[in-house]
């Protein structure tokens, strides 16, 4: 396999609050290849935004990335300058948020805003720019580009925001780009016209994807590996299949369990009791188990990490029988 | 748009009936202008010829009702005092305390803007804390009080500055007006600054508080992930945002800053309108001040009006709103 693009390695990012440090992100570790889609799930609050902002360098106090490394084209971007990093990101890195209603700038129209991030980083005329913007509208799919370009954001559904704010993360043939549920609040068919574009995008370009989402059903038509993420750890990990038919951690199942589609019609979804505890108070050990059925005593120490076939991992003291190792 | 604009001018037709019905009948409660600028040596028969000369022996409400005719043909009566009619007396004044208006609301934009957008931008800053105590001082402080220290300072003590009147003016492009000349300048400086602290401070606030506002939108985080500079995500992407309000509120403002020119030319012996009328209440001279006040209740109009229009310039959202109606 090729060189990963994005290596993260024990990431921890905290928020230093009044009411103590939330350990947002606490201890993450990943990759993703070029052409690659990675998935990171998770319930809202488990900390896969802050993981993308700590990537980009977007953390702003409180916050902070404490430790651990970001390797991306041989540097590790957690030590980078600021100014450094601003040529890293919208040049080589690129995000898309997840609400598409408030990324872009009302008050500037959609030319202003394509045009600057490409002179952001590169000395070209504006109609050299303007140029390379229409053609990226057109590539996401907007009809009548280069009309589209003199209208402001409100202009366009929300659904057409979304693929502005693609088309801008095209703009500048980044290697990576981090997708903080782009789709969540788009309608169905919406989602599923995006996400099939955003599939063919990597593996034609070889741009590496770090995809998160909330959505199961999403990683599953769409990523290659899969972390679950909870309370700011990733949990279990591995290829999209062996993670999705045969979880490992009881957190995944429980994920994977109250998924509609999965479940046989007439039966009653299963529901992962309780909800996910405060970062400001987790319990010692297992952060996981004062939810989990399987959980006992060993469960209060740090659960260990077990490897399986397949290069899965998992962290779990009692993982489940179906993915054996 | 018309709908809207006609609405407008009924309002203001409303407020101008009730204005000069309670400034009518009010001025006739305080006293008789007779009695005032009348010399106290007058014998009975000069002044019954007095008071059928100015119409003031017949009953109120046909003296009001003589006013409401005339008014109507665009008369607004003459003088008591000066014996001229009361528009022109009043038209005369007008450019001086447009001049200070337009100065001191210029001086408030040009100082309290980038105070409070530095404020804003870095809020825990010792800067930002000296601008906000600076910015409540000019709240709290009362104009006149202000104004008599500087006259103190900058005129009695320094002697550097004029203290009264307004100096030489000029025309230019046929405007006259005491900015073209140094000597003007010189005259114009106290006065102006005395009308502005309040709408520095006013500024300092606004702009302070869209900053913080705006920094925290998911579109500055976007275009900081676009790798723009922090320049210009300040400078035009949360500059233009700001506008909005400001230019609402200092339009706004543009109406209540001449009304309340008064104070201000009181004490540096402005030549303007407010001077003017608070020598007409002085002398009772009614035609004078129900002028002005109808004066100010149309230039309020206006303004409002040419705030509304400026308003959807500046916000493309409210353009594409009326345009669909
Ligand atoms: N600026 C902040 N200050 C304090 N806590 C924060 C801040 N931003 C995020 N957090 C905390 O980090 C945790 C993870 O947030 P986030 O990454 O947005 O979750 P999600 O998985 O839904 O994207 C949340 O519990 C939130 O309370
Ligand atoms: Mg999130």
């Amino acid at each position: 396999m090729a060189e990963p693009t994005l290596v993260v390695e024990d990431l921890r990012t905290w928020f230093h609050t009044r009411a103590g440090i939330v350990k947002a992100v606490d201890g993450v570790s990943f990759s993703v290849a070029p052409g690659r889609i990675m998935g990171l799930v998770g319930e809202s609050g488990s900390g896969k935004s802050v993981t993308g902002f700590s990537i980009m360098g977007l953390i702003d106090p409180p916050g902070r990335v404490v430790s651990g490394r970001i390797l991306f084209g041989g540097r590790d971007l957690a030590t980078l300058a600021d100014d450094e990093m601003r040529h890293i990101r919208g040049r080589r890195v690129a995000m898309i948020f997840q609400d598409p209603m408030m990324t872009l700038n009302p008050v500037l129209r959609i030319d202003t805003q394509m045009i600057e991030a490409v002179q952001a980083h590169e000395r070209v005329g504006r109609e050299e720019a303007r140029r390379r913007a229409r053609d990226a509208l057109g590539q996401v799919g907007i009809p009548s580009p280069e009309e589209r370009l003199s209208a402001y954001p409100h202009q366009f559904s929300g659904g057409m925001r979304q693929r502005v704010a693609i088309a801008i993360a095209l703009l500048n043939r980044v290697e990576l780009i981090i997708a903080d549920e782009p789709t969540t609040a788009l309608d169905v068919t919406i989602q599923g016209q995006i996400l099939f574009e955003m599939q063919r995008l990597a593996r034609e370009t070889g741009t590496a994807l770090v995809w998160i989402t909330h959505d199961l059903s999403v990683v599953a038509s769409l990523a290659d590996e899969v972390c679950v993420m909870y309370a700011g750890r990733i949990v279990e990990r591995g290829g999209v299949d062996d993670v999705l038919d045969r979880p490992a951690h009881p957190y995944t199942a429980g994920l994977i369990g109250s998924v509609p589609s999965r479940n046989q019609r007439g039966r009653p979804l299963q529901q992962i009791p309780g909800v996910m505890p405060s970062l400001l108070a987790l319990p010692t050990g297992c952060s996981f188990r004062p939810r989990c059925a399987y959980a006992d005593g060993a469960c209060t120490e740090d659960p260990p990490l077990h490897d399986f076939a397949g290069g899965r991992q998992a962290r779990c003291a009692h993982p489940l029988s179906g993915a054996t190792p | 748009m018309s709908v809207f604009i006609i609405r407008r001018l009924m309002q203001s037709g409303a407020v101008l009936v009730v204005m000069s019905l309670i400034v009518f009948f009010g001025v006739y409660a305080i006293g008789d202008p007779i009695e005032i600028f009348i010399s106290p040596e007058a014998d009975q028969i000069e002044r019954e010829r007095a008071k059928v000369a100015l119409g003031l022996d017949r009953p109120v409400w046909a003296q009001y009702f003589a006013f409401v005719e005339a008014a109507l043909g665009g008369d607004l009566g003459r003088s008591f005092v000066f014996n001229i009619p009361s528009m022109t007396l009043i038209l005369q004044r007008m450019p001086a305390t447009l001049e200070l208006a337009l100065s001191a609301l210029a001086l408030g934009i040009v100082v309290g803007l980038p105070l409070g957008m530095y404020a804003g931008y870095r809020p825990n800053s010792i800067g930002a804390k000296a601008i906000m105590a600076g910015s409540i001082l000019g709240f709290s402080l009362p104009t006149f009080w202000v104004g008599l220290m500087l006259i103190m300072i900058f005129a009695v003590d320094l002697g550097w500055l004029p203290s009264t009147g307004r100096g030489e003016t000029a025309t230019w492009f046929g405007m006259t007006s005491s900015v073209f000349t140094v000597d003007g300048l010189r005259h114009l400086a106290m006065p102006a600054l005395n009308l502005a602290l309040f709408k520095i401070s006013l500024i300092i606030r606004l702009a302070r508080a869209g900053m913080r506002e705006n920094m925290l939108m998911d579109y500055v985080r976007f275009a900081r992930a676009k790798g723009l500079p922090m320049r210009r995500v300040v400078m035009v992407h949360v500059f233009k945002n700001i506008m909005i309000p400001v230019v609402t509120v200092v339009g706004l403002e543009l109406g209540s800053t001449i009304a309340f020119a008064v104070v201000t030319e009181s004490i540096f012996a402005w030549p303007g309108m407010g001077k003017l009328i608070i020598d007409s209440i002085q002398r009772l001279d009614r035609p004078v001040i129900v002028a002005y006040l109808c004066i100010i209740v149309l230039m309020f109009v206006i303004i409002n009006l040419v705030v509304d229009i400026l308003y959807s310039v500046l916000d493309p959202r409210v353009r594409l709103s009326e345009a669909r109606n």
